[in-house]
């Protein structure tokens, strides 16, 4: 029992990630109806900015401060001067998810070129291998920061979506853009706001990640392949759906690479997902769409 | 409104004089191509036409019944695995080939159960897990992926004299031709034009008496068939095979053609796989600058023209029909 106590906890770490990273793809597809596939670059970036301002001896809330208005910075401007863009010529909604891919190859070629394919290491000051004992388990002092990040950061996107103007006039404007805009709510701007909040929030996930795994230039792969079947097992238009989806991902992930195979972990959690989509095909949260003939 | 009421023109391959004229040069320039051209090139245009399969099956999916897959590469895992094995077991190459396609298009049958409920991003997403899953299962299981030092398959023995770059270049291009033939005529028969039909609209094609279960299924099999054809294809060019070639950059590729050179559009197809092979070959010099140049060339095409190469190549060709008035 205790050890599956364990392996629960250690799978709501990861999820807390997840979570991260399923909440901002899942912030974008609501406003824009993009999946971003640069969502995980984006984070690699700000995370590589993090390691270089951390070896040249700037503090730790620097670092993370400034990580945080690059990944946003990035959004943003890819979402004005391009997205937008793309959408007055008439894009369509497979073009612009391949626009996003674009970026990411950039993001990725331009990592690569200023930083290296060699795998480093990120000078973190909270450690992994200090650990508390809490009743039965045991937990690490980064997996208590990691789940405490997730839980912040989930709470401010919820104070900031839910109970300010700005959150108003996003939901307003995922809801219905032509509406909103007759309403005279500055759209763009909205829009921008929702993919430099949605970056922040990847790159938060990539800061915590970064100490557990090496950094190198793919290494937001597979959490952001993870954050993004989470999301759509939460639903892709329902946020609460994303932490949900993350959650129970994680959970099952460490229970599948302890109890079954550690080799298929990763192959089990998307077929998890799989069975889940044809039982309920919008995601566990997510609001069933009525199709017009 | 255009009252048409015999569509013999419409089917008829190549309508107009100059269109066969053009479809002429283009394929004695084709055939040339080995005689006057280095090795390297040949080649280059070898890998082209294998991509041209794997990138029209690609098409049939995404642009005619607009279902998204983003698990390409597994089937293409599946295929030159498939390919490799029956090649190990003294098949022949054809058949081997048939074989391969053959159980991609089983693979394809089962992922489009899903594609029954699932719609845009909700298909992509479980179709992504089907590339990563058959990723992992080929990378974990050693028996499937031939060990640690992947799978070694024989090479064509050279034919007519021929050298076996150009063997293998003129029965790639054989092949080519003869998808192409066969994509022609899916799109232009009832199967093709019930794939539209789902695409534009699932709920009225069932109406108008489309089978969606059967033309879901089938658009997946004949995509996943390709797919198959494609990887065994590209197997037995590399001559080794290991299951980190096909991995989720792979089916990223697949996608990324399929949009630059043109949805639901043939030639399209085969602009695209030469786009998404020729770029890094042209920009090979700046080796670390190639992802960055590839998606800057994204960016710049989409923007610019957001229909694609094949798009763009419809509107010079309207521009020449109308000069000089316009």
């Amino acid at each position: 029992m205790e050890k599956v106590l364990q392996y629960m906890l250690t799978g709501l770490a990861a999820g807390s990630l997840y979570a991260l990273v399923a909440l901002g793809v899942v912030l974008i597809y609501r406003s824009t109806r993009v999946l971003n596939f640069a969502h995980g670059d984006i984070a690699t970036l700000a995370t590589f900015v993090a390691f270089s301002l951390l070896t040249n001896r700037y503090s730790f809330p620097v670092a993370l401060a400034s990580s945080l208005l690059v990944g946003a910075a990035v959004g943003v401007a890819f979402y004005v001067g391009v997205l937008a863009k793309a959408q007055r010529e008439g894009a369509n909604l497979l073009g612009m998810v391949i626009l996003t891919l674009g970026l990411a190859l950039i993001i990725q070629g331009a990592v690569v070129w200023w930083w290296g394919a060699e795998p480093v290491s990120l000078p973190f000051p909270i450690s992994d291998t200090r650990t508390y004992k809490l009743g039965p388990v045991v937990v690490s002092q980064l997996s208590i920061a990691t789940m405490a990040a997730g839980l912040v950061g989930s709470f401010l996107l919820y104070l900031l979506v839910q109970k300010t103007r700005l959150g108003l006039a996003m939901r307003a404007t995922s809801e219905n853009v032509m509406a909103a805009q007759t309403l005279g709510i500055p759209t763009r701007m909205v829009l921008s706001v929702s993919w430099g909040v949605a970056s922040a929030l990847g790159v938060v996930a990539g800061i915590f990640l970064a100490p557990a795994l090496l950094l190198d230039p793919f290494f937001m792969l597979d959490p952001f392949l993870k954050g993004f079947a989470a999301a759509v097992l939460g639903g892709l238009n329902s946020l609460p759906g994303a932490v949900v989806g993350a959650v129970i991902l994680g959970v099952a992930e460490s229970l599948t690479g302890a109890y079954v195979s550690i080799q298929f972990k990763n192959t089990l959690a998307f077929l998890i997902i799989i069975v889940v989509l044809l039982l309920r095909p919008e995601g566990l949260l997510g609001k069933e769409f009525k199709e017009r003939v | 409104m255009d009252l048409i009421e015999s569509y013999a023109q419409d089917l008829r391959f190549a309508r107009r004089r100059i269109t066969r004229a053009l479809l002429g040069i283009l394929l004695a320039a084709l055939v040339a191509l080995p005689w006057v051209a280095p090795d390297h090139a040949v080649f280059l245009g070898t890998l082209i036409a294998l991509y041209s399969i794997g990138v029209m099956g690609q098409n049939l999916l995404i642009g005619y019944t607009g279902q998204i897959s983003f698990g390409q590469a597994g089937f293409l895992a599946i295929g030159a695995f498939a390919f490799g094995h029956m090649r190990g077991w003294g098949a022949p190459f054809l058949v081997a080939l048939a074989g391969a396609g053959g159980v991609a298009a089983l693979a394809g049958v089962v992922v489009g159960f899903p594609s029954l409920r699932l719609k845009g991003p909700y298909l992509s997403i479980a179709t992504l897990g089907f590339g990563v899953a058959v990723y992992q299962v080929f990378v974990n299981w050693e028996v499937l992926s031939g060990g640690r030092s992947g799978l070694s398959i024989a090479r064509l023995t050279p034919m007519l004299g021929l050298t076996g770059t150009q063997t293998v270049y003129y029965t790639y291009v054989l092949l080519l031709a003869v998808f192409t033939l066969a994509t022609y005529n899916i799109v232009s028969s009832y199967v093709g034009r019930a794939f539209v039909a789902i695409r534009d609209s699932d709920i009225a094609a069932e109406v108008h008496g489309v089978n969606l279960t059967r033309y879901k299924l089938l658009a997946f099999a004949i995509s996943s068939f390709y797919a198959g054809v494609h990887g065994a294809l590209y197997a037995q060019v590399l001559g080794h095979i290991e299951p980190q070639i096909f991995n989720i950059g792979e089916s990223l590729t697949l996608f990324v053609a399929v949009i630059i050179g043109g949805v639901a559009s043939i030639e399209g197809s085969i602009l695209g796989a030469a786009f998404v092979l020729l770029v890094p070959k042209v920009f090979s010099e700046f080796r670390e600058m190639v992802p960055i140049v590839y998606g800057a060339t994204i960016l710049i095409v989409l923007i610019f023209e957001p229909r694609g190469l094949f798009g763009r190549w419809l509107k010079a060709r309207l521009y020449f029909q109308l000069w000089p008035f316009r």
